[in-house]
């Protein structure tokens, strides 16, 4: 990419990052709850429920300028890669990353993918129950979270509990309610020795329910 | 009226000092590290500096800051309120229309002091508009729960809220181009009964009001507050078309209205398992924890004076 050009990209995304993230505030005046982790420099995985599209906005407008910077979230191929339009919007506006959920070469699969983002010393934002979630249950949690630790122990996992977006934009609409939402980050996540798969992705569930400041809530 | 806003202008400068002065030399005497109440206390200071510079420079724009900064403050209440009661999925459109079309519609009303339409455009037609788009929606699940929460939101949030800009569209005669300072008072008297009830509350504080509903609210914290918001009222008499006995007269009302307006938001709270509306206010809590005396006490107070003193 020419010099010009690699400027007015970063330009689009620091413009397109900052009014998100002011947007986002507008709306719903999110807050972060810093319960068991502090916001750091360290490279990350955050994984939170997922119920919207305006998921990870909320969450990346509680992160500092410069963490926003390298943290990208991983979106859906099969959604965001459709037409060119939501490519651009999801690549090139948000910095995300997309993957497919029916890769067929090596080289598009997922985790390999998530792999060399981490390898360039940046952030993740994960939703590890893998779709938009319309039922009032967490869903069970995909392998990534613990695929991708078990590869890069030294990279935290942060569980993300996102309130509220799921009344704020609900799948399915276009237009934002404005609601007030916390964002909860929990204490780091650690595979424990000798850990298995499913045993640890039902820990990393429990963990992300147990951020939830409002269980009662059946809404 | 420049000769009246100077003078409140200036009292308000003279008695947020001393609040921080004196905060300040507490601070200063108590044992480290300071308890919760006096940092509270410094907080809520702190943040009516910063509102009073707000309501200032809204005041200054007259009319058009008026009407806008309380549109605004109904968006923030509006947005505590629906955040803290329940509702579903199929109730996305009707909540849109409350934040996208009731408030700018209410505010557009005062604008054009359409008073027929103003005053029976929530009660009427949102009371039996909006039940009826959730009812075509088809779910009928905690329906009647879902549609007494919506109606109460937008009656607290905006139409209560919007009696205070509307105050503006008053016909008084004698008072011409001067009904700002009608806004200026109901503010200053009810707000500062709330901090009058406060500071008797936290001096000579013992028999508990209502300990079921909020248990900061207190028998000598009321009486003190009543009265001395009561001879305070009397006090601004000067700015007002109201005598001195009149001014005390519907201060009284206006802050016992206050009183119950607080007792009410306290209630709701409580039945929501919550201690404050929000967090928008430092010290304070959210926009409807600084407003709920407020929204109780403006209708009333807008009707005693259009009652009584307009033509």
């Amino acid at each position: 990419m020419s010099k010009l050009s690699l400027r007015t990209y970063t330009l689009l995304q620091t413009v397109t990052s900052v009014g998100l993230s002011a947007m986002a505030w507008a709306v719903t005046g999110v807050r972060p709850i810093w319960s068991g982790s502090e916001p750091s420099d360290r490279q990350r995985i955050y994984f939170a429920n997922h119920t919207s599209h305006g998921d990870f906005i909320l969450l990346s407008a509680c992160l500092s300028e410069t963490e926003r910077a390298k943290t990208h979230a991983i979106a859906a191929a099969e959604y965001w890669g459709k037409s060119r339009l939501r490519r651009f919007i999801a690549q090139d506006m948000l910095s995300s990353v997309l993957i497919s959920r029916t890769w067929t070469s090596e080289a598009e699969h997922p985790i390999s993918i998530m792999l060399s983002v981490l390898d360039q010393g940046h952030s993740l934002i994960i939703f590890p129950e893998g779709t938009r979630n319309t039922s009032d249950e967490l869903l069970p949690f995909r392998s990534g979270l613990y695929n991708l630790s078990m590869a890069r122990p030294d990279v935290e996992l942060i569980p993300c509990w996102i309130e509220n977006m799921s009344r704020v934009l609900p799948k399915g609409q276009f237009l934002p309610v404005p609601l007030l939402c916390r964002v909860v980050f929990g204490a780091p996540v650690v595979v424990g020795p000798g850990e298995e798969r499913r045993a640890f992705l039902h820990r990393a569930r429990a963990e992300l329910l147990a951020l939830n400041p409002r269980p009662d809530r059946d809404d | 009226m420049r000769h009246e806003i100077s003078i409140l202008i200036i009292g308000l400068f003279v008695v947020l000092s001393t609040a921080s002065v004196t905060a300040g030399i507490l601070s200063m005497r108590a044992p480290k590290p300071l308890s919760a109440t006096l940092v509270n206390l410094t907080q809520r200071i702190n943040a009516w500096w910063v509102m009073v510079a707000l309501m200032t420079v809204a005041f200054f724009f007259g009319r058009y800051g008026m009407t806008i900064l309380f549109a605004l403050i109904s968006f923030a209440a509006l947005r505590e309120f629906v955040t803290l009661t329940h509702s579903r999925r199929s109730d996305h459109w009707v909540l849109l229309g409350m934040f996208g079309i009731v408030i700018p519609f209410q505010y557009w009303l005062v604008w054009t002091a359409w008073y027929g339409l103003f005053v029976i455009f929530i009660p009427v037609y949102c009371f039996l508009l909006m039940p009826a788009i959730t009812a075509l929606h088809g779910d009928t699940e905690r329906f009647l729960e879902r549609v007494s929460a919506q109606q109460w939101a937008i009656m607290i949030s905006v139409y209560c809220v919007s009696h205070v800009p509307a105050l503006l569209t008053l016909n008084v005669p004698g008072f011409e181009d001067r009904n700002l300072l009608l806004i200026a008072f109901l503010i200053i008297v009810v707000q500062g009964s709330d901090v009058l009830q406060y500071i008797f509350g936290k001096l000579f504080g013992k028999h508990r009001f209502s300990p079921n509903v909020s248990p900061s609210k207190t028998w000598e914290g009321l009486i003190g507050g009543l009265v001395a918001s009561s001879l305070l009222g009397a006090l601004l008499a000067f700015i007002t078309p109201f005598s001195p006995l009149q001014a005390s007269a519907v201060a009284f009302v206006a802050c016992t209205m206050g009183f119950l307006g607080g007792l009410v938001a306290s209630a709701i709270k409580r039945d929501q398992g919550v201690k404050d509306w929000g967090h928008l206010i430092e010290g304070h809590g959210g926009m409807l924890d600084r407003t709920d005396s407020l929204v109780f006490a403006a209708p009333i107070f807008f009707h005693i004076v259009r009652y009584f003193w307009t033509v």
